[in-house]
């Protein structure tokens, strides 16, 4: 693509400066309208009944009393919504309202619209619903064990929701040409988003038959497509805004319960209905980090060379599919995207139990195997002993190579990474020689910079921008993507400003409304500078290329010699001559007409060509490097992080300021996983959720945050916007493993799961005392039968990425 | 949005009206002051009060008075901002300040009460749920259930003791003052609480809490060490106040050691005391007291963090208030860093923190 | 307080009370069972005032009354009659953002924007009773409010931008800060 995305650009004028957001003045104003402060008139209040037990069959719904009760509009069962939905084609088995069975404490059974929230809320209490118990699974080891009775009627076989397993050249054979092997059983508990904001809709049907839904949605695009299904509306006749979301981190990507169900109550009553959910519903609709319980058995070489990798993983998904097909994938498709591995499988389960589903949350399904491969890495370099930043440095992924498992690597930053972050902290003097109760440990990733594929099948643009250019010199940008805090609208303003040679605060941006906007995904996956960036170049310099035409024809000046900068356009020999911005705006209106220009991104084709090969590609993929340092008291096994160096490939900035932001951000959250944050049930209780609470769920105040020192390594990619790869979500994954790894160099044990709190590094200190092995962590990986590889040869043994017909390997 | 449920507001303009008002609303009225404990237990229905008596506007309720070497007195009402901001008690009664200091968060501390705090209500993590939440375990006997989900072969209830000021009001030996309409009564702190989780104070819902006595400051020394998650927000899971008076040579003339978050009721740990009256503090002898707390600490699986890990912890916080007050270093493989290192203290609040 | 009259449907009468909002008088009536924060949203549209939990438990709806930063989630609306409540809405000087609004824009310390509006009351007060406060008194004073955006980083450095900047040095970032290292 080269120079059509901008990446061979020089003098940039916008582009990586420290400008400020678009909506800065707004938010620290209180002016940002989130969804929950609309207000509309004759708006009705809803509540949603929520199950009270983790798995049951609805025998009885008793409307009458709340019906009746002063206030109460209506109240809805799900047999108003037969239609069941879901972020995944492949896993529809969502209603907005149980039909016949619960499946979780917390789904939502039936809702009341009221005329305030009080009434609503006292008429949840007239509700009377009678269960027949079914026996609840709470583990991945129960799920395993009790095909019967089925939580959902479809999956694979008993409560298996999802198996995958790819090989990619022969791994038996790599384990034969290692010197070493070993295997490595870890766990990554689950940790959900907790977005400031709770999700809160408002939705309103017009008599001219049209919906329009106010929601913190992070994927308007999608939540389009399902309300019209459930709620048998045509899609030109639903409309979704997404308003700005109070902090997304996924939590905001699946099209919601309460979100259907506020529309069909507009529908129902004729006006407008809202919602807002309570902090305990929103650890309800969860979709946050899957519990992973992971076995990685590498083979590798004297030097550090691995021969093979099988990584095994096994996923507790809830009690909905959601997105966890493609969660599924992501623990294990981006791990051969670091270090160079010859052959690799990846074999994968997925289960269902009675718990809030699992789904994205920043990483989506990497942050846990990042962990496994990256405290192996650690074990292995001990084990050879080795430097560990010098041997991952040995074995990097090449840059413009295709990796074991067919992923077309870009630029690759990781090397220059590690370097930062070796120097920076003094590595070469401090690791394994500081004293006792103290240590560093370093960590690496890679990431994607947007899925390559739609969650839908389909052939058409990822991403879609619109310029409007019109008499004032004034230029608005429309597009469907999503602000969530990481500061897309202000991307898009930045790079047509750039491309037009205006100011970004001369642009209009209008974003997420799928009634003015061009559709975009969604904001996950990092894919949003990428993919709208690269659209927002394309509408602008087709703009741009309107205005020089007019401008070129009216100075007579030669197109190629027209300069667009400082808010004119001029000739690039004689800067003297030249029009402002506004006049070249007219000249170009009175040659063609009303202006307007249109972008569109979709990413290149994936090179792998099985079944299954559209997780994992991107069109480039961002590198980190991390070093912790800790302090373990070996009294109590506290753990404290005064400070992490971290560097980040991120090919170049679109504002260094706010990837600033969404590194340390990345920090805090891979800091509050390593150490404290965790979603927790109580299997012998009923399956409740330990504590759904802001207090009780643990998440690191200003008091536990670590001291950030932070390295932007810019080698642009030819894919990204001016070069850009992601930053948002690739510099949370090291951060565990390298917590972890420093508590190994800090007192000598291995705590080989997540989150490490003090009993845990306690126990295994004792342990190691007593002679014991020094090590905290699951030891038993379980057997589940899976089926046979879908096995592809690797690009170095040449194929085309398809995958050939074998037999298994005897194992 | 999770909201109150109705009720009656009262706002009297003096003490006795305060307790005038109580006393003909009956048990179905609540005092408050600062409204942090009472509020979320509000919205979460585990306490639905029909009359609320609001105390933040009484001055009476917000006087200092005395002098440290007779005593000082606190109205229950000061904030715990004022109680850990105030001079003269970070002065004389530095474990006081820094009790409250270490209190949830420093914009709570601005609105609770000293008083409130005392009378904090038991805390569990099967009852400090949604209403929602509860029903779908059918409820507590602490509120609307039969049973303790905690110990479900137990008659009592164990939710916990959470207040930071009430381990370190009893080693101190700091006294309350309850009114009521009736009568006045002063009781020692340790007389305030009761080992039931249900019924932890010794107090009658028409008696109001007005007054802290804080003793003569006349040559003991007190500390406190909390245990908790981060370094702001969460209740103890352990708390451990100490108060020594040492002779001129170091002998411990006496001692009040107790723990908090580890029981429904503050625990004074007599043989950890034994274990140091008479002798000097010396390693051995505050290994000796350690140990002597381990047994009497009892956490269940109610709160954060795993329960033995937290009965562990009680040996070794007991030990580090006894190291603070008999000035001996804290053994930290790192001390090199000193405390001032921004994220030592993440989980606790002593040195180590 | 003054109680309206009982109305007809039954519903509890509303409570009216008089008080000041960022600087200007007011009068409100509302359900006397609301809280400050539901009073500000619902009642005065003034929506600047976030939640998070609604129990005290994430500083989203901090707002200063009298001065000193409070929950307004805990905080009954009508007790605070005749007092004073400043709400984010009331922090600028006119048109003039206040230097931490300034900064807090300047540096990104506003990401999804939700926690902000908590954290810059609370740091106004910070900075009112210690102009120049040292990075560790600036965790301790904002220890109450929760942000999961940012890591805090730059909430911190726009704090210690906006201290000197209202001591009258002409401030800007550090380098590290806004273009990282290299």
């Amino acid at each position: 693509m080269g120079g059509a995305n901008g990446a061979e650009r020089k003098n940039l004028r916008v582009i990586g400066k420290p400008h400020r957001k678009v909506d800065a003045a707004s938010k620290v104003t209180g002016q940002t309208k989130y969804a929950d402060d609309l207000v509309f008139p004759r708006m009705l209040y809803t509540k949603i009944l929520r199950s009270t037990v983790p798995h049951g069959r609805i025998l009885k719904i008793d409307t009458s009393k709340a019906e009746s009760y002063p206030g109460v509009k209506l109240v809805l069962l799900g047999k108003e919504m037969p239609i069941p939905y879901g972020a995944l084609p492949v896993s529809e088995d969502e209603h907005a309202l149980a039909i016949g069975k619960v499946r979780m404490m917390g789904d939502p059974v039936a809702a009341v619209a009221a005329v305030d929230e009080d009434v609503a809320t006292e008429a949840l209490d007239l509700i009377d619903v009678e269960y027949e118990l079914l026996p609840a699974i709470s583990s991945i080891q129960a799920a395993l064990d009790t095909p019967e009775p089925r939580i959902h009627e479809y999956g694979e076989f008993g409560n298996i929701h999802r198996r995958q397993v790819y090989e990619f050249g022969d791994v038996e054979a790599g384990f034969a040409e290692a010197d070493y092997v070993r295997e490595d059983i870890t766990f990554y508990e689950g940790s959900t988003h907790l977005a400031l904001e709770q999700h809160a809709s408002v939705a309103q049907f017009g008599h001219d038959g049209k919906l329009t839904l106010w929601t913190c949605t992070q994927d308007p695009h999608y939540l389009h497509r399902s309300l019209a299904k459930v709620l048998e509306l045509p899609q030109s006749h639903v409309r979704v805004i997404a308003t700005t979301n109070g902090g997304g981190f996924g939590g905001k990507c699946d099209p919601f319960a309460h979100e259907i169900i506020v529309s069909k109550l507009a529908m129902m009553t004729g006006r407008p209905v809202k919602i807002c959910l309570t902090r305990e519903e929103v650890f309800y609709c969860h979709r946050g980090r899957h519990p992973v319980l992971m076995s990685t058995k590498t083979g590798f070489k004297k030097d550090g060379t691995i021969t093979a990798m099988h990584h095994r993983t096994i996923l507790d998904g809830g009690a909905y599919g959601g997105h966890g097909v493609a969660s599924t994938f992501y623990t294990g498709v981006l791990q051969p995207t670091t270090y160079q591995m010859k052959r690799y499988k990846f074999e994968a389960v997925r289960v269902f139990t009675n718990k809030a589903p699992g789904g994205p949350k920043r990483g989506h399904g990497t942050p846990q195997p990042r962990f496994a491969q990256e405290i192996q890495m650690d074990k292995i370099a001990e084990q050879l002993g080795l430097d560990p930043a010098e041997m991952r440095k040995k074995h990097l992924v090449p840059s413009n190579s295709l990796t074991v498992n067919w992923l077309r690597v870009g630029t690759m930053g990781l090397g220059k990474c590690i370097d930062k972050v070796v120097e920076g902290s003094n590595w070469k003097e401090r690791f394994r020689k500081l004293p006792y109760g103290k240590g560093i440990g370093l960590a690496c990733s890679g990431y994607m910079c947007g899925a390559g594929t739609p969650i839908y099948w389909n052939n058409m643009p990822h991403s879609g921008v619109q310029l409007k250019l019109d008499r004032s010199g004034g230029v608005t940008v429309f597009c469907g993507s999503t602000e969530i805090g990481q500061g897309s609208d202000s991307i898009l303003a930045y790079i047509v400003a750039e491309v037009l040679g205006i100011d970004p605060f001369d642009i209009r941006v209008v974003t997420a409304d799928t009634d003015l906007t061009p559709v975009d995904l969604g904001s996950y996956s990092s894919r949003v500078t990428m993919m709208t960036g690269n659209a927002a170049i394309q509408a602008a310099e087709r703009a741009k290329e309107l205005l020089v035409q007019a401008v070129s024809a009216k100075l007579e000046v030669p197109a190629d010699r027209l300069v667009l900068a400082d808010r004119r356009v001029f000739d690039k020999e004689n800067p003297e001559k030249g029009v402002t911005f506004v006049e070249a705006v007219w000249l170009a209106e009175a040659k063609f007409g009303t202006l307007g220009t249109v972008g569109s991104y979709k990413p290149p084709a994936a090179p792998g060509k099985f079944k299954g090969s559209g997780v994992g590609p991107s069109p480039a993929y961002s590198y980190s490097a991390a070093v912790a340092e800790v302090e373990v008291n070996p009294e109590t096994g506290i753990v404290v992080v005064p400070r992490i160096w971290m560097a980040h490939d991120i090919g170049q900035c679109i504002n260094p300021v706010v990837a600033m932001g969404q590194i340390e951000g990345s920090i805090y959250m891979g800091l509050g996983e390593a150490l404290m944050e965790e979603m927790t049930y109580r299997g012998n209780r009923n399956v409740v959720h330990k504590f759904p609470s802001f207090l009780e769920y643990k998440s690191p105040t200003t008091m536990e945050m670590c001291d950030v020192i932070t390295y932007l390594i810019e080698d642009q990619d030819s894919n990204g916007p001016f070069g850009a790869k992601e930053a948002g979500q690739g510099p949370q994954l090291p951060v565990p493993p390298a917590i972890a790894n420093a508590i190994y160099d800090a007192v000598g044990v291995r705590i080989d799961e997540v989150p490490i709190t003090p009993d845990k590094v306690l126990k295994a200190i004792r342990a190691k005392a007593k002679g014991q092995e020094g090590r905290y962590g699951p030891t038993v990986f379980p057997h589940c039968d899976m089926p046979a590889s879908i096995f592809v040869p690797t690009p170095e043994e040449g194929g085309d990425g398809k995958a050939v017909e074998r037999q298994p390997v005897l194992a | 949005m999770l909201r109150l449920p109705k009720f009656r507001y009262l706002q009297p303009k003096s003490l006795a009206e305060a307790v005038r008002m109580m006393s003909d609303e009956g048990p179905d009225a609540a005092f408050v002051a600062g409204g942090t404990d009472l509020y979320p237990n509000m919205k979460r229905r585990q306490q639905v009060p029909k009359v609320v008596i609001g105390l933040a506007q009484l001055k009476q309720l917000r006087t200092t008075k005395g002098k440290p070497a007779e005593g000082m007195i606190l109205g229950a009402g000061l904030t715990l901002t004022e109680v850990a901001e105030d001079r003269r008690i970070q002065r004389a009664y530095p474990a006081v300040s820094k009790a409250a200091e270490l209190i949830s968060t420093p914009l709570l501390r601005n609105m609770g009460s000293i008083g409130g705090n005392l009378l904090l209500d038991t805390r569990c993590n099967y009852y400090d749920q949604n209403y929602e939440w509860r029903k779908g375990i059918n409820f507590c006997m602490k509120k609307d259930g039969k049973i303790c989900w905690v110990a479900p072969s137990s008659p009592r209830c164990w939710a916990v003791q959470s207040s930071d000021s009430a381990p370190v009001m009893v080693a101190i030996g700091a006294k309350v003052k309850l009114v009521s309409s009736s009568e006045e009564r002063v009781l020692p702190t340790a007389d305030l609480y009761k080992d039931d989780g249900i019924q932890y104070l010794n107090k009658r819902p028409d008696e109001l809490l007005t007054e802290i006595h804080l003793p003569p400051t006349n040559g003991w020394r007190a500390t406190y060490w909390k245990l908790r998650r981060r370094g702001s927000f969460d209740f103890p899971v352990l708390g451990v106040a100490t108060c020594v008076r040492l002779a001129g040579d170091g002998t411990v003339e006496h001692a009040k050691i107790v723990l908090g978050g580890v029981g429904s009721h503050p625990i004074e740990v007599t043989l950890s005391e034994k274990a140091i009256i008479g002798k000097k503090l010396t390693e051995e002898t505050i290994h000796d007291a350690a140990e002597a707390a381990y047994s009497p600490a009892k956490p269940l699986d109610n709160t954060d963090f795993a329960m033995s890990w937290r009965k562990h912890m009680a040996r070794y916080y007991v030990a580090c208030t006894l190291r603070e007050l008999g000035g001996l270093p804290q053994n930290l493989p790192y001390s090199e860093t000193g405390n001032n290192v921004p994220a030592l203290r993440v989980f606790s609040s002593g040195p180590f923190s | 307080m003054k109680p309206t009259k009982k109305k007809a449907n039954g519903k509890p009468a509303k409570a009216q009370i008089c008080l000041r909002v960022n600087g200007e008088p007011v009068e409100v009536a509302f359900a006397p069972h609301k809280t400050l924060l539901e009073v500000l949203r619902e009642d005065l549209a003034l929506t600047g005032t976030k939640h998070g939990c609604e129990l005290g438990e994430c500083g989203c709806c901090a707002v200063l009354v009298d001065g000193r930063p409070v929950l307004s989630c805990l905080v009954l609306g009508v007790a605070v009659e005749g007092h004073e409540v400043t709400t984010v809405e009331g922090m600028a000087e006119g048109a003039k953002l206040h230097p931490l609004q300034d900064a807090f824009a300047e540096l990104g310390a506003a990401q999804c924007g939700y926690c902000t509006p908590g954290f810059l009351l609370t740091a106004k007060v910070l900075l009112e009773e210690t102009p120049q406060p040292s990075r560790e008194r600036i965790k301790e004073a904002l220890a109450g409010n929760i942000c999961r955006c940012t890591g805090y980083i730059k909430i911190f450095e726009a704090v210690e931008l906006a201290a000197a900047r209202m001591a009258g040095k002409p401030a800007e970032p550090s380098k590290e800060s806004i273009y990282g290292r290299r």
